[in-house]
C-alpha cells in the first residue's frame, strides 16, 4: 500500500488526479475501520492531515466556510455559538477520541445515512465545495449525497469545505441510540429555525438511504407559523400543529429493519423527535426554557 | 461499600497487605498505561503467523478442500486441514464432539476448517482466500424448539437433545389457589472480553511444544491439546500469558491446538491472534433460553408449586452445556421454599454458534424468569413484591427442590430486607435537568418529556465451584526462603488470573498466614498441578484454600524449627518476618531459615458433590452465594430509552478478602447484568451472526452505568477458607431481572424478553403510536390537512 502525504492543497489535488483509485484519509475513523475489517484495501492512501487549507474555517460573503478537516471537537469548541445544531450533533459522535480525530469532511466522504453531522447541514442548506485539478464546484448537500454511502464525488475530486449560514435562530439535534454514548444513530433529527427567511429546516437521519428533508413537514409548519403570524408574535405553536409536524416527519422517513432497530420503531421515533426538537427550538425562539 | 461484620475473628497477623485490605493490582498501572503485555502482544524472532479459515455456512457438507494454491504462495509455510491433526480429531471439555478442523460437515458459521502459517499476517490472510472449500449447503436448524421436533435433521449421531434434566419434587399434581403463568426469553449474550483469543506456540525441537496462552484453565487445555497432538501431556507445556478478560469465554479451546499444530508442522514459533469479528465466532456465548413458567400459591402468598419448562439453545457443539442445563434445573425455582416442583431443562444442539460458560452459568436465565414470576404473583395477590419474596425465602435447614439441604449461611431474608432499607436516590424534577441525567443522555432526546421512574427488586443465587460429582480441586506450592537478607514467599499455582484479582488474594493469604510481606505470585504454568478453572466464582475458595493450607504447612515446619531451637511451647505466630511467642519477638525468620528453603505442596479438594438422580435429586453443589438487587430506572415512555439511575445491592460474601477488588467485581458484574437487560445480544439470523463487532454488539459505557450502592454481609461459611464465598457471579444474576422489574414498574409493559429493546418498551409493533393524531382525529382537524391548506 502506497501512502501519500501532500503538504498543500495543490499537491493533494495532483496526487488525487494521479491516483484515481486512491482513498483520501483524514481522521481515519472510517477508513481505518474498513481497512481493519478487510472491507476495503486501497492501493494508495492520501493523507490530507498535512494540508493546512482544509483545516481552516472563515467567513466568506456573510457565510461560514468550514474546511473539510475540521474535527467534531473543534466544531463544538470553535463553532458552538455559530452553528449550535452542528455542535449538538458533534457532541453525540462517538467518544472524545473519535471527536478529536473524526471530521465533518470525513462524514461527508463516508455519506452514511447515519452520519451525525449531516442533518444539521441539510437543515441549514449547506453547500459542499469540491475540487479537482480541473476546477471547483459547489453542490447543495442534498444533491451531494445520493445514496447509502454514496456521494457525487468524482474519482479525481476532494472535498475542500462546506459553506453554510451562521445560525440566525435556534437549532436542535436529537439522536436515538440504544446506549447513551458511542452509538450509531438508530435515527436522528436535525432542525433549524430561520426567522429571517421565515423558514424551518429539518432533516431526518438514519431512517432512509440518505438523510431526508421532510419537505411536507417543513412546509406545513412554515404555513402554520405564517398563518398565525408566530414569527413576530412569538406565541406558542398549537400542540396539534406540533403533533402534525411529527406525523409528517415520520411519514417522510423511509426506514428499514436492521440490527439497530425496527423500521416501525424508527418511523415512530422520528415523529417524536421532530415534535420535541421543534418544541424546544420554538420555546427558545419565544425565550422560554424547555 | 458498607460491610456488616457479623462475626469477629482474631486477625491472624498484623503483616501489611494481608486479607481484608484493599491491596492494589500489580498489573493495574501497566494496564492503564497500555504497557501490560497481553497474549496478543507476544513476540519472538522468526515467528510465523497463523490464521484460520472458517465456514461461511451454518450447516453444510464439505465435499472437498483444495489447498494447493494457498500452499504455493510465497511466504506460506503450512496449510493444514483435518488430515493433519496428529491425534484425536475432536475436542471438548465435557463431551469431545467438536472437530479440531472440520471434516465432512460444518455445523455452525465460523467453524474452523483449515489453517495457514505464513511469515506475515497479511500473507496468511490472503492465503486463506486461496483455499477452496467445496460446500454442499444444507438447511440449518436455527432454533432449539425446531431441533426438538421428530423430523428435524439430526446434527449429531446422538441426536439433537444434548442433555435433559428433570427435577421432580413433592406432589406433581399439587393445585393452588392462585396461579400465574409466563413465557420468558433470553437472547444470546457475549462475554465481550476485550483481549481477543491469542497465543504463541514454540516448538521445543524435541517433538514437544510450549504454548503461551490466554485461558481460564491451563490443565484442561493441556489435556485436550496433548490428545489432539498425540503427545503425552508433559510434552505440551502451557504458560499463562496476559489475559484480557474471560467471563467464561475462555474455558473452551480456541486457537490452542491450531497454533501448536502449525508450530510442530513448521518447526517455527507460531503466533495466532483473532480479530474482533473472528473473536465473536471464535468463542462460545451465553445460552439463549425460552422458558415457560407456572407458579401456584396460596391466597396469602405462600408458594405451592413451580412448574417450568426450560429450553436452551446449545448451538453446534457441547462445550459446557451439560453443566449449564443442570444448573438451570437446580436454580429454576429461585432461592425460595417451594414444596412442589416439576422442572424440565432441555439442552439442544442447533446450527447456531456454540454456547457455553458465561458468568452466571445457567442461573442468569432462570433468575430472569423466576423473578418476573414472583413479581407477577405479587401483583396478582396484591402484595408488595419484596414481602412476597420474604415470605417465601429459603432458609438453612430447608430443602432445595433438588433435594439438597440448604446449608448455612443462606441469608435470602437478610439481603432482601437490607436492600430495601438502602436509601433511595433523590428524584429531581425531570424537566430542565442536565442532559446526562436523562434517558438518552447528551443525545438530547428528551428534556424531561415522557420520563417516568420505576423501581424493581430481584434476588438470585448460584453454586460456587464445580458440581454434581466433579472432583474440583486445586494445587498450590508455597516456598519460603531468604533472598538478599529478606524472607520471601513464592506462590506457585496454575490458577489463571483473568482480571478478577486472584493474584492479590493469593498474596494476601500468604502474607496473613506466613507473616511475610514480600510475597511473589509466580506466573501460572502447568509445572504446578491443576488449579481447576477460573470460573464458577471458585478460585478464591479452592485455590485460596490450597494456598492457605500450604502456607499453614510451611508455617508448622517453621514452628517445629523454632521449638527445636528455642524449646518454646507457647502459641507461636509470625508477624512482619519475626517469630512471636506470647506477644514477644523471639527471633527473626532469617535466623531460623538460614539459607534453607521450606516448600510445601497441597492439593485441596472441597467437600464431595454428587450427580442428580433420575428425579433430579442430589447433593449437587457445595456452596451457594446469594445477592439481591434494587434497580431504579427512568424510562422515556415515548421513545423507550432508559437511564438506570442507581443499583443498590446486598451480597453475602462470607468474608471480604479485598474490599476494592470486591467492589470491582460487584460493579463489573452489575454492568454485565445491565448489558443483558438493555442491550447485549448477538443477533442471529438463519444461523449467521449479524453483529460480530463492537459497532453493533453494544456493551454499557460509563455513561450507561449508574452508581452502585452496596452493602456486604460477612456470614462465614464454616467450611470455606476464612468463611469466604465466591463473589464474581452473583452480581450478574439478579441485577438483570431487577432492572427489567423496574422497567415494568415504570411502563406497565410485560417485557418477557431480554435484552429489552426500545420498541418493546413502547409496544411497537404490537401497538401503533397512538399519541400522534391521525388525519381524521379531532386534534388534527383544528389544523386541517396539508393539501387543503396549500390550496388556500
Ligand atoms: C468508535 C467509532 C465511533 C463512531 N461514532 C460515530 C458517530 O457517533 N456518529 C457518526 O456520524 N460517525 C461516527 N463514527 C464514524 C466516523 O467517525 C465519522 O464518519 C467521521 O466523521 C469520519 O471522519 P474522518 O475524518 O475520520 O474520516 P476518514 O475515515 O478519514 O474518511 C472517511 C471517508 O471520507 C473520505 N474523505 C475524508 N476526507 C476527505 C476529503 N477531504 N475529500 C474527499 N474524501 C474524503 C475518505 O476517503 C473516506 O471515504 C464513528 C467511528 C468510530 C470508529
Amino acid at each position: 500500500m502506497q501512502f501519500l502525504q501532500p503538504h498543500s492543497w495543490r499537491e493533494a489535488l495532483e496526487a488525487r488526479a494521479a491516483h484515481p483509485g486512491a482513498r483520501p484519509i483524514f481522521g481515519g475513523t472510517d477508513v481505518m475501520v474498513d481497512l481493519n475489517f478487510g472491507r476495503k484495501r486501497p492501493e494508495t492512501v492520501i493523507d490530507l492531515t498535512r494540508v493546512p487549507e482544509i483545516r481552516e474555517w472563515n467567513r466568506e460573503d456573510g457565510l461560514l466556510r468550514i474546511g473539510a478537516g475540521v474535527t467534531y471537537t473543534r466544531a463544538i469548541t470553535e463553532l458552538g455559538n455559530l452553528l449550535p445544531g452542528l455542535a449538538m450533533a458533534s457532541r453525540t459522535v462517538g467518544s472524545p477520541q473519535i471527536r478529536n480525530r473524526g471530521t465533518i469532511g470525513g462524514n461527508l466522504g463516508s455519506a452514511s445515512p447515519a452520519g451525525d453531522a449531516l442533518p444539521p447541514l441539510y437543515a441549514s442548506h449547506a453547500v459542499i465545495e469540491v475540487a479537482s485539478t480541473r476546477g471547483t464546484r459547489r453542490i447543495p448537500v442534498g444533491q451531494f449525497i445520493i445514496g447509502p454511502k454514496r456521494n457525487v464525488l468524482e474519482p479525481d475530486e476532494l472535498i475542500i469545505a462546506f459553506i453554510m449560514p451562521e445560525a440566525e435562530g435556534p437549532q436542535q439535534y436529537a439522536k436515538i441510540g440504544t446506549r447513551n454514548a458511542m452509538v450509531i444513530a438508530v435515527c436522528s433529527f436535525g432542525l433549524a429555525l430561520h426567522p429571517e427567511s421565515r423558514s424551518v429546516g429539518a432533516c431526518i437521519g438514519s431512517a432512509g438511504p440518505t438523510p431526508i428533508q421532510p419537505r411536507d413537514a417543513e412546509n406545513f409548519i412554515e404555513d402554520v407559523i405564517e398563518e398565525h403570524d408566530l414569527w413576530e408574535s412569538r406565541a406558542e405553536i398549537p400542540a396539534s400543529a406540533l403533533d402534525r409536524f411529527g406525523v409528517l416527519a415520520s411519514e417522510a422517513a423511509m426506514p428499514i429493519d436492521d440490527v439497530r432497530g425496527s423500521a416501525d420503531y424508527r418511523r415512530h421515533a422520528v415523529g417524536v423527535l421532530a415534535r420535541r426538537t421543534l418544541t424546544w427550538a420554538w420555546n427558545e425562539h419565544r425565550g422560554v426554557a424547555g | 461499600m458498607t460491610t456488616t461484620p457479623t462475626r469477629t475473628r482474631p486477625s491472624a497477623s498484623r503483616t501489611r497487605g494481608g486479607i481484608g485490605e484493599s491491596v492494589g493490582r500489580p498489573d493495574g498501572v501497566p494496564k492503564v498505561k497500555g504497557e501490560f503485555e497481553y497474549s496478543s502482544d507476544l513476540h519472538v524472532e522468526g515467528m510465523l503467523w497463523g490464521a484460520t479459515l472458517r465456514s461461511p455456512h451454518p450447516h453444510a457438507n464439505i465435499r472437498s478442500i483444495y489447498t494447493s494454491d494457498a500452499e504455493a504462495m510465497a511466504g506460506v509455510f503450512a496449510v493444514l486441514t483435518h488430515e493433519d491433526v496428529p491425534g484425536r480429531k475432536v475436542y471438548g471439555m465435557e463431551i469431545p464432539d467438536q472437530p479440531v478442523l472440520a471434516w465432512e460437515k460444518v455445523r455452525y458459521q465460523g467453524e474452523a476448517v483449515a489453517l495457514v502459517a505464513a511469515d506475515h499476517p497479511e500473507t496468511a490472510r490472503l492465503a486463506l482466500g486461496k483455499i477452496r472449500v467445496d460446500y454442499e449447503v444444507l438447511e440449518p436448524v436455527t432454533d432449539a424448539e425446531t431441533a426438538m421436533s421428530e423430523d428435524a435433521p439430526k446434527l449429531h449421531l446422538s441426536g439433537n437433545e444434548l442433555r435433559r434434566v428433570d427435577v421432580r419434587h413433592g406432589d406433581p399434581e399439587a393445585a393452588a389457589e392462585v396461579v400465574v403463568e409466563g413465557e420468558y426469553e433470553v437472547g444470546m449474550q457475549d462475554q465481550a472480553f476485550l483481549g481477543p483469543e491469542s497465543g504463541l506456540a514454540i516448538p521445543d525441537g524435541e517433538g514437544g511444544v510450549d504454548l503461551y496462552i490466554s485461558t481460564q484453565w491451563l490443565h484442561v487445555d493441556q489435556d485436550q491439546v496433548a490428545e489432539s497432538l498425540d503427545l503425552p501431556p508433559e510434552m505440551v507445556r502451557l504458560t499463562l500469558s496476559g489475559v484480557g478478560g474471560a467471563f467464561g469465554g475462555r474455558e473452551d479451546l480456541s486457537m490452542q491446538i491450531h497454533a501448536c499444530m502449525l508450530a510442530l508442522h513448521t518447526s517455527r514459533p507460531v503466533k495466532m491472534v483473532y480479530g474482533r469479528e473472528e473473536s465473536f465466532h471464535g468463542h462460545v456465548h451465553r445460552h439463549p433460553a425460552k422458558m415457560r413458567y407456572e407458579h401456584g400459591a396460596t391466597r396469602d402468598g405462600k408458594l405451592t408449586y413451580v412448574k417450568a419448562n426450560l429450553i436452551f439453545d446449545g448451538g453446534a457443539y457441547a462445550s459446557s452445556s451439560n453443566a449449564v442445563c443442570l444448573n438451570a434445573a437446580t436454580f429454576a425455582c429461585g432461592p425460595y421454599d417451594v414444596p412442589n416442583a416439576r422442572i424440565e431443562s432441555h439442552m439442544l444442539y442447533t446450527n447456531n454458534p456454540p454456547c457455553g460458560a458465561m458468568r452466571g452459568f445457567g442461573a442468569v436465565q432462570v433468575c430472569f424468569a423466576h423473578e418476573a414470576q414472583m413479581d407477577k404473583l405479587a401483583e396478582k395477590l396484591g402484595m408488595d413484591p419484596v414481602d412476597l419474596r420474604l415470605k417465601n425465602a429459603i432458609e438453612p435447614g430447608m430443602k432445595f427442590p433438588f433435594g439438597q439441604e440448604v446449608p448455612y449461611p443462606a441469608p435470602v431474608r437478610e439481603i432482601l430486607g437490607r436492600v430495601r432499607e438502602i436509601p433511595m436516590p433523590d428524584e429531581q424534577e425531570a424537566m430542565g435537568r442536565d442532559l446526562r441525567e436523562l434517558p438518552g443522555g447528551v443525545s438530547n432526546t428528551t428534556h424531561g418529556e415522557g420520563v417516568r421512574r420505576g423501581v424493581g427488586y430481584a434476588v438470585g443465587f448460584k453454586n460456587i465451584g464445580f458440581s454434581a460429582g466433579f472432583d474440583d480441586y486445586s494445587t498450590a506450592r508455597i516456598s519460603l526462603s531468604i533472598e538478599d537478607g529478606e524472607p520471601v514467599v513464592r506462590v506457585y499455582t496454575a490458577a489463571a488470573e483473568v482480571g478478577q484479582g486472584l493474584v492479590m488474594v493469593q498474596a494476601q493469604i500468604a502474607r496473613t498466614e506466613l507473616g511475610v510481606e514480600n510475597v511473589v505470585v509466580e506466573a501460572a504454568d502447568t509445572r504446578t498441578g491443576s488449579a481447576g478453572s477460573t470460573s464458577a466464582s471458585r478460585q478464591s475458595y479452592v485455590t485460596g484454600a490450597a494456598v492457605k493450607e500450604a502456607c499453614e504447612k510451611v508455617r508448622e515446619r517453621i514452628f517445629e524449627l523454632v521449638r527445636d531451637e528455642f524449646g518454646e511451647s507457647d502459641e507461636l505466630a509470625i508477624e512482619d518476618g519475626n517469630i512471636i511467642s506470647d506477644g514477644r519477638e523471639i527471633a527473626p525468620l532469617m535466623e531460623i531459615l538460614d539459607d534453607g528453603e521450606i516448600s510445601e505442596i497441597v492439593e485441596f479438594h472441597h467437600r464431595a458433590t454428587h450427580p442428580l438422580d433420575e428425579n433430579g435429586q442430589g447433593d449437587a453443589h457445595f456452596q451457594f452465594a446469594f445477592a439481591a438487587h434494587r434497580a431504579v430506572v427512568e424510562v422515556d415512555v415515548e421513545l423507550g430509552l432508559v437511564r438506570v439511575v442507581e443499583i443498590a445491592t446486598t451480597q453475602d460474601v462470607g468474608k471480604v478478602i479485598n474490599p476494592k477488588a470486591l467492589e470491582g467485581q460487584i460493579e463489573g458484574g452489575i454492568a454485565q447484568g445491565l448489558g443483558l437487560a438493555l442491550m447485549e445480544e448477538i443477533r442471529i439470523q438463519d444461523g449467521e451472526i449479524q453483529n460480530a463487532s463492537f459497532t453493533d454488539y453494544l456493551i454499557p459505557t460509563i455513561l450507561d452505568m449508574p452508581p452502585v450502592k452496596m452493602e456486604i454481609l460477612e456470614l462465614a461459611d464454616p467450611e470455606a477458607p476464612y468463611g469466604l464465598k465466591g463473589v464474581g457471579e452473583p452480581p450478574t444474576i439478579a441485577s438483570t431481572p431487577a432492572i427489567v422489574a423496574a422497567l415494568r414498574n415504570a411502563t406497565a409493559m410485560e417485557l418477557g424478553r431480554i435484552p429489552v429493546r426500545p420498541e418493546h418498551i413502547i409496544g411497537i409493533p404490537k401497538k401503533p403510536p397512538d399519541e400522534l393524531p391521525q388525519p381524521e382525529s379531532s386534534r388534527y382537524s383544528g389544523i386541517g390537512r396539508l393539501e387543503d391548506r396549500r390550496e388556500t
